[in-house]
């Protein structure tokens, strides 16, 4: 390796300038991913069809459409309800799993994991089943339509409590038994303790949890596209400017409209992010649950209800694809899985979506460790490294469908060199990395914290390539997080509907768009059916995942216990 | 980062030695074909044709027609086969329609072709076959609910329906348009709006598609959809509970049609597929869903149609049709479409 180097000046300022143009690929890749399709977007908002500057005009024929703002109340409403629902529920069931000895807490993990493995459009589809006006449970809504508002909170709040849980069990496992044993020293109730203690601990979990779950929700497509009914809400609305009327200025300003919330929910978590990080004292010990049967039980009784429930809208949507005519004839087929004989694309847009998500599984997740390799252990270079940061925290504000429509508006100009990728696969796993790239940035970054830099340093001082260090010592190294970002980037490949709906073509049909088509078209057991084939695919690979994880781990990780 | 360059350059490199492998013609077909049916059309054209290969693009009729005009300067489709006459002589108007004049297009009746062809010139659009509204009719969920089988368009507008009727959207759903054309035709302007508006009090909602609302009738989430014939019937023969409701007043109905876009640059290949397209063969495929089709003497009787169904036709103006589309939808926006599912 270290063989026929040339002298170590050369050789370093070669390497160095290496470092510069990897350095210079990666600010490319979120520039053209990101920054110009999204300046591309604000141009269109203030212009006319014909192309002319026209100011603020859109946006005032915008507020003086009645249909087109109320959409705003409407998605702000529905967000909140379904924050608090959330949030509420997450927060209890994550208690249970951190703070109380309530059995079968594997299981419920599980469970609760399960609802981020299918688009958000299969909730919807089950709570039609549900609650619809052939609905098993359609006495519960008391003569309220599930069309609207109450499907929509209801479906959101299915999808996004997988989030919200993630980050308050993280929240609440930070705890100092400390605390505790003092306030029982000083005989404080367990009331009072909840309140003085386990609240304020996790108070930046719980604010952060409201902002992820409001984001998630007031962006969200799938939920409000199938169930919303007459109740429009900012996502749909500018679906229907965009596909229905192909009216892209309009579409823009709605784009631009939904852009403001998640923007302001993006700066608040950065800041709490910040401040969350010397919460816990090094000296902390970590507080264990010690039995106490009724609080248990109770929890329990809690988790599982949330489980039952996520299994039974899971349950329903299989079922729904499975009965011959639902609601006449509910003998059992295999027939609505045969989509051959429906557009909306049937097994090849599966195919389409297969390829979609180990394209952007691999390509993604190679991309996005490396850079954050590059950010996080090159030396020099400092702003440039510093900006590529904050450009790989960015996506996590832009909404799919904001996305999307700023990739046509980018990449369909006749000038763009880029223009050849639209309409290709190509352009659908830029948009799908990109769009989902914070979140493996982030995860990168951790894993690689961990990292000794002596690493480099050593690798450096024997005269090795940076790029050496890197696939010799540095990947292999962080495998788990490099296998949990490449999952994590598959499943959601396979499930987002929001980012591609704009930018898929006859070629490249997805299998989450086609759920959406067949569902618009009436054919609603197969639209089930896709559905839950794109449930069964993300589980399938999950589980494929936690099987390698686990072998790494027992096996090629074992350096990391004896360490 | 190299790695995904050179991935992303391996596979545009792919693609290309793939597209040069397939010697076959790839036309790009806009259609608003039924999706069950579209399949078969590319099948069947492709075993007299197995040169040319046809990559759809598909949505309601509304959405297809906002799509072609919106790409007006930069067409990206080489023909659209199967959409409705309304809509092409909109595109017409905006010169966006190649003239040609298949082989064999003297064979059809001549209602369904480009009346242009009787001054001399070639059509700009051959017809297909026509489609036709309907009412479909739940007639379980009717019984359980107490909600009567409607005989007529006016029926609709009675209390006991509140609620329970559901109706496509004309901006994106062509059933939905020739409905609304067909009232406006039938009573003339004022009385079509006096009359919508009174069935807008029933209308529980107004959906995307026109297939839709007879979906959801077939699955007993409506009781009553206006929808079209071709659609209720396929329901009915796969065993939903739904009668096919033709008003005494009269139905309205549009015609599916093909036609070539100004400016493809594979024009040998679009004729081709439109020669095939009014051919015995290709009627005889319409005519699998359809009661009447453009090629005399193919049509045979289906399912669930009423033999009658040519009597129960008004006698529909394309020509106002698509002329004021644009106004009619504007105005029907502003009135309705706080009803509307999100398209």
């Amino acid at each position: 390796m270290m063989v026929g180097m040339p002298s170590w000046s050369r050789r370093w300022s070669g390497e160095s300038l290496i470092r510069l143009l990897a350095l210079l690929l990666a600010l490319g890749l979120l520039v053209v991913g990101l920054l110009f399709p999204l300046a591309a977007m604000l141009v269109k908002s203030v212009q006319d069809r014909a192309g002319d500057f026209v100011g603020l005009a859109n946006f005032a024929r915008y507020v003086q459409t009645p249909a087109l703002a109320g959409s705003i109340v409407n998605s702000l409403t529905i967000a909140l309800t379904s924050t608090a629902v959330v949030v509420g529920l997450a927060f209890l069931c994550a208690y249970g799993l951190t703070r109380t000895c309530m059995p079968g807490k594997r299981l419920f993990r599980m469970l609760a994991i399960l609802p981020i493995l299918a688009p958000s459009l299969l909730p919807a589809i089950s709570l039609v089943y549900l609650f619809g006006n052939q609905g098993w449970f359609r006495e519960v809504l008391m003569g309220e339509s599930i069309y609207g508002p109450i499907g929509i909170v209801m479906g959101l709040s299915f999808w996004i409590f997988p989030h919200a849980l993630m980050i308050l069990v993280t929240a609440l496992s930070n705890s100092d038994a400390r605390l505790y044993e003092a306030a029982e020293a000083l005989g404080t109730p367990k009331w009072r303790s909840f309140f003085t203690i386990t609240l304020p601990g996790a108070r930046y979990g719980l604010i952060s949890c409201g902002f992820v779950a409001f984001t998630l929700a007031i962006t969200d497509f799938g939920v409000p596209k199938i169930i919303g009914g007459q109740f429009s809400v900012l996502a749909t609305d500018v679906y229907r400017q965009v596909v229905g009327q192909q009216n892209f200025q309009m579409g823009a300003v709605v784009s631009v409209i939904l852009l403001l919330p998640a923007l302001l929910s993006f700066v608040v978590d950065r800041w709490i992010q910040r401040r969350q990080v010397a919460q816990l004292s090094a000296r902390a010990v970590p507080w264990q649950p010690s039995p106490s049967p009724m609080r248990d039980w109770t929890f329990a009784t809690i988790c599982y209800g949330v489980g039952a429930i996520i299994l039974l809208v899971i349950g329903t949507a299989i079922y729904a694809s499975l009965v011959q005519f639902w609601p006449y004839n509910l003998s059992l087929t295999f027939k609505h899985y045969a989509f051959e004989a429906l557009a909306g694309g049937g097994w090849t847009s599966w195919g389409n979506s297969l390829k979609l998500a180990f394209s952007v599984a691999t390509i993604g997740t190679l991309a996005i460790f490396f850079n954050a390799w590059l950010i996080e252990k090159s030396e020099g270079y400092r702003p440039l490294r510093q900006g590529l940061h904050f450009l790989a925290m960015l996506p996590m504000a832009v909404p799919g469908m904001v996305l999307g429509l700023a990739y046509i508006f980018f990449f369909n100009q006749a000038g763009n060199p880029l223009n050849w990728i639209y309409g290709t696969l190509i352009i659908l796993v830029l948009n799908t990395l990109v769009h989902f790239y914070t979140v493996c940035h982030l995860t990168s970054v951790t894993a690689l914290k961990q990292l000794d830099p002596e690493f480099e340093a050593v690798g450096a001082s024997l005269k090795v390539p940076f790029w050496t260090t890197f696939y010799r010592v540095t990947l292999p190294v962080s495998l788990p997080a490099v296998l949990d970002i490449s999952v994590y980037l598959f499943v959601n490949a396979m499930t987002t509907v929001s980012a591609v709906v704009f930018l898929y073509t006859s070629d490249t049909r997805l299998a989450s768009v086609a759920v959406m088509h067949l569902n618009e078209a009436g054919y609603f057991a197969s639209a089930a059916a896709m559905a839950v084939l794109i449930f069964f695919t993300s589980l399938g690979v999950k589980l494929a995942h936690a099987a390698i994880s686990h072998l790494l781990l027992t096996r090629a990780q074992r350096w990391r216990q004896a360490g | 980062m190299s790695f995904f360059t050179r991935t992303l350059l391996a596979s545009a490199i792919g693609m290309t030695l793939s597209t040069a492998a397939q010697a076959a013609t790839e036309l790009t077909v806009y259609t608003a074909v039924e999706a069950d049916d579209l399949q078969k059309y590319a099948e069947r054209f492709q075993q007299a044709h197995p040169d040319i290969e046809i990559n759809w693009v598909r949505d309601s009729t509304g959405v297809i027609t906002a799509r072609l005009l919106a790409e007006k300067d930069n067409p990206q489709a080489d023909v659209i086969w199967g959409l409705a006459a309304t809509s092409l002589l909109v595109l017409e108007e905006e010169g966006m329609l190649a003239r040609y004049a298949p082989e064999g297009v003297d064979a059809l009746d001549p209602k369904f072709v480009d009346p242009a062809i009787r001054e001399g010139k070639d059509p700009a659009w051959v017809g297909m076959d026509a489609w036709v509204a309907s009412i479909c009719y739940n007639t379980i969920e009717g019984e359980r609910l107490g909600v009567p089988k409607p005989g007529s368009w006016e029926d609709l507008t009675r209390p006991e329906y509140e609620g329970h009727v559901i109706m496509p959207n004309p901006s994106s759903s062509g059933t939905g348009y020739l409905d609304v054309a067909s009232w406006m035709q039938l009573w003339n302007e004022e009385g079509a709006w006096d009359y919508m508006d009174r069935l807008h009090q029933n209308i529980s909602r107004y959906t995307h598609s026109g297939s839709a609302p007879c979906n959801l009738a077939a699955s007993g989430e409506a009781v009553v959809g206006v929808s079209f014939a071709f659609r209720g019937a396929r329901l009915k023969s796969q065993g939903a509970p739904v009668e096919l409701v033709f008003p005494t007043e009269g139905v309205g109905w549009d015609m599916e049609a093909a036609a070539i876009i100004e400016g493809s640059d594979k024009r040998h290949a679009a004729e081709t597929l439109l020669d095939w397209a009014v051919t015995e063969e290709a009627n005889a495929l319409y005519n699998e869903g359809y009661a009447v089709v453009a090629y005399p003497g193919v049509a045979q009787p289906i399912d669930n149609y009423p033999a009658n169904i040519t009597e129960l036709m008004i006698d529909a103006d394309f020509n106002w049709a698509a002329n004021n589309r644009d106004r009619l939808l504007q105005e029907w926006q502003g009135r309705y479409d706080g009803k509307s599912d999100s398209q």
